[in-house]
């Protein structure tokens, strides 16, 4: 888990959506289209949250292959641990709550 | 018909988001933000509605403005530490934070601004005092000021920092 802090939904979909390497406006897309429109990532946020990212070793950007080229990121090893930390907690939080609803 | 406009106006830092609501309404009226100067605002015509217009404090930063343009958005200028940005409506929703940590930590860059800005003039005052222009004054007002907008930047980020608690 990241740090023993839950993921912000900003960064869990950042991160998932750098499975592969993505730019900026991939990023958006991609987190608006799995969360079926619920979740937007603004500009100003994620631009924030790359740099935050980025200096924590979780993603890293790409070296540009010409100056044209928009500005891609991948997520590393380190993210992708990260990342499956969240999948199980968020599993657990998920699993609960079902399960005492149910009970109910 | 004029198809520019400029208008001289005024806004102390803590009312940026009454700003940027007076921008939006501009557009609403047909008149979207062109260009920006030191307390103007020159407006070019547009179709009333077509573009939203944002602002935030950012230092100059020639990645973040490219990183906006990818994202669709045009950049209109900067006045001081403030950048402007528009896109047109039918692109998709234009917001430039989406969580609160990030309206925090915006609040954070203004706060920091205020400081330093405060601080210097707290400090040139106190030397001017001594000097025998004695227009320390000046300076001491310039730092109260900063110190109060200073104040209502953390009034706006602790009430935001409430609602953290329970949500993002």
């Amino acid at each position: 888990m990241a740090d023993g802090f839950a993921l912000t939904e900003a960064t869990y979909y950042i991160l998932l959506s750098l499975v592969r390497p993505r730019h900026g406006y991939g990023i958006m897309q991609l987190t608006e289209e799995l969360s079926g429109g619920r979740v937007h990532l603004a500009a100003g946020t994620l631009y924030g949250a790359l740099n935050a990212l980025c200096a924590k070793g979780w993603i890293l950007l790409l070296p540009a292959e010409d100056d044209s080229r928009r500005k891609e990121y991948v997520l590393t090893e380190k993210g992708r641990q990260v990342l499956k930390g969240e999948v199980a907690r968020l599993r657990e939080l998920a699993d609960n709550g079902e399960r005492i609803l149910r009970e109910e | 018909m004029e198809n520019t406009k400029t208008i001289r106006k005024w806004f102390w830092v803590w009312s940026f988001e009454k700003e940027e609501e007076w921008l939006n309404e501009m557009a609403l009226n047909g008149w979207v933000l062109d260009s920006v100067d030191w307390c103007t605002y020159h407006f070019v015509r547009c179709e009333p509605g077509e573009y939203s217009v944002r602002l935030e404090m950012h230092p100059y930063d020639e990645a973040y403005v490219s990183f906006m343009k990818e994202t669709g958005a045009e950049y209109i200028g900067r006045m001081m530490m403030w950048i402007y940005f528009r896109k047109k409506t039918e692109d998709g929703p234009f917001d430039l934070f989406s969580d609160i940590d990030s309206r925090i930590s915006h609040l954070d860059k203004i706060g920091k601004m205020l400081t330093v800005v405060g601080g210097a003039n707290l400090l040139i005052g106190f030397v001017n005092s001594f000097s025998p222009a004695r227009l320390g004054w000046v300076n001491l007002l310039c730092a109260t000021l900063l110190m109060y907008a200073l104040g209502r930047i953390h009034g706006k980020k602790e009430a935001l920092e409430k609602e953290r608690i329970l949500h993002e």
